[in-house]
């Protein structure tokens, strides 16, 4: 009976946990959403604003993913592979994004390119920053910059360096090493750090809220336009946008799933 | 060594110089533009008037109040989620029941989706229109209700793996040898996810301290009541008020810095306890 008692009595607080903190509220903002069918909902959605909003978040998403891919791969090997002065610094710059609010990320983007900021001049020539898409792909990129980097350095430790440095003796240029040997070995920890990091910029809400501006229809994203639905009243419309958010976190939940496996086989 | 090899060597060794000098430019300079210029901004702008102008405004009764509004309830969060974390990864590692790869994954979640949709779905069930009649809506329980939502994964996420490599022999040795349940739990499974709890912990803190998304709807933004420090700092910015956003943000970025290194010091000293 104490057995019984116990065993059920952690699960059944950890699935309390669970339904109160995080299935609970989900649920009824699922079954909110399509109370009235699903035209409503489209009819929220299909507003040309939310579609901007989309469109922009989207764009965003595009350009910041495959930068910080780029930055993340070249980062960890730069950490595991290489020795140089400042490493403990990088390091720390690296990680600093898990760790701060997203509003300080807005903020400091915010002083560095406002007017009187140090980028301020770019302004007078016309190079528009703040309040534009540059500044919110930025605040974006900063927030969304650790993940593949802390994927990656921990698999290429597991990999080691002798396969490449047997490229290496065989003749093989450190690009041909990269891309026949390196590359192939990390490809699991890549893929999932780059899921992370779409998720990640998907849902920025904090920086780009203090950077965009927050022109309607213009440097509106989709989670800013969630947080303007709700203030306008248009609780329909702030859930319709929601759901749709929240079935795009479902996919990568169902991609992170499937691709841990295979990055653990690695390590 | 063959002389093709010796002759090839000082080519290698250039290409190899320059392919190093390349990689290493682009990451420092990516993160300069992007994550170092950003933050020396920022720390200039708060030293702007001096540091009693940085001082007066960090203890000034609203950023006060903010401050350990902040401090208190993320603490809360942290504690919470050090017990019930740990329960959650206990049950996903040792208790096998179906679907237990769904929960395992749902785990993320919170991590996947938005932060303002968590805010706007705590508030759908446990504010105004609660269908339930539980209404937390811009209270210090709504607050800690997001905060845990956000920081769900830490540290089930820490513990989970810690859990899994933990050699199921010891316990058995200790029960063996006579000790109760609570006592094997207590004198050998505690020890050893120790480090994982605190680093989770040490996240969940860090995450719960500048959260800022899930908070803007739920809380209401009351100053003295519901004003967390990262909404302070936001409401300081819409309002003009640059020099006060600053100094506060510096606070944070401060904490932010403290709890990177003390992860770094406790994975430092897990790790080394491996190889002993």
């Amino acid at each position: 009976m104490t057995r019984f008692l116990r065993r059920f009595g952690l699960r059944g607080i950890a699935f309390t946990y669970l339904g109160v903190i995080l299935l609970g509220p989900l649920a009824l903002v699922f079954y909110r959403t399509f109370e009235n069918g699903v035209g409503d909902a489209w009819d929220a959605l299909s507003t040309p604003e939310t579609v901007n909003a989309f469109k922009l978040t989207l764009i965003i998403t595009a350009i910041a993913v495959p930068l910080n891919t780029i930055f993340g791969i070249a980062c960890a090997l730069a950490i595991v592979r290489r020795r140089f002065p400042g490493k403990g610094l990088v390091n720390a710059f690296v990680d600093l994004p898990l760790a701060l609010s997203p509003v300080v990320v807005g903020l400091a983007l915010f002083l560095l390119y406002g007017r009187d900021g140090w980028f301020g001049w770019l302004g007078d020539h016309g190079i528009q920053i703040l309040f534009s898409l540059p500044a919110m792909v930025i605040a974006t990129i900063f927030v969304s910059l650790p993940f593949v980097a802390r994927e990656v350095v921990p698999t290429l430790r597991e990999i080691g360096d002798e396969q490449e440095q047997a490229a290496r003796t065989l003749g093989a240029s450190s690009w041909q090493t990269f891309w026949r040997i390196t590359l192939p070995a990390i490809r699991w920890a890549v893929i999932y750090g780059v899921i992370l990091t779409t998720a990640r910029c998907l849902g920025e809400y904090g920086a780009v809220a203090v950077v965009s501006g927050r022109l309607q229809g213009e440097t509106e994203t989709a989670t800013l336009r969630v947080e303007e639905r709700y203030e306008s009243f248009d609780l329909a419309g702030a859930y319709a946008i929601s759901i749709v958010l929240a079935l795009v976190a479902v996919l990568v939940l169902v991609a992170m799933t499937v691709i841990r496996p295979k990055e653990e086989a690695v390590q | 060594m063959s002389t093709l090899e010796t002759a090839a060597r000082p080519v290698r060794m250039q290409s190899e110089r320059a392919s190093t000098a390349l990689s290493l430019g682009l990451v420092t300079t990516y993160l300069s533009l992007i994550v170092a210029l950003p933050i020396a901004a920022l720390v200039f702008e708060s030293t702007n008037g001096g540091w009693e102008g940085f001082w007066d405004v960090v203890t000034s009764p609203e950023a006060i109040a903010a401050l350990k509004l902040t401090l208190w309830t993320s603490i809360a969060v942290a504690l919470i989620n050090a017990v019930l974390g740990t329960v959650t990864a206990w049950v996903l590692v040792r208790d096998s029941f179906r679907g237990k790869a769904l929960v395992n994954a749902i785990i993320d979640l919170p991590f996947a989706l938005p932060t303002i949709v968590a805010g706007l779905t705590l508030l759908a069930l446990y504010g105004p229109q609660s269908p339930v009649g539980i209404n937390v809506a811009f209270t210090t329980t709504s607050i800690v209700l997001a905060m845990l939502f956000v920081t769900l994964p830490f540290v089930v996420r820490t513990v989970q793996p810690v859990l899994l490599e933990l050699d199921e022999e010891m316990e058995q040795a200790a029960k063996s040898l006579g000790a109760t349940n609570w006592q094997t739990f207590r004198r050998v499974v505690f020890p050893n996810v120790l480090p994982g709890i605190l680093s989770g912990v040490a996240l969940a803190f860090a995450k719960a301290v500048g959260e800022f998304g899930s908070l803007v709807i739920i809380t209401g933004n009351l100053p003295y009541q519901t004003q967390v420090s990262s909404v302070f700092i936001f409401s300081r910015i819409e309002s003009g008020d640059r020099a006060g956003a600053a100094a506060v943000a510096v606070v944070l970025l401060v904490i932010s810095f403290v709890l990177l290194l003390s992860i770094g010091a406790i994975r430092h000293y897990a790790t080394r306890h491996d190889r002993d």
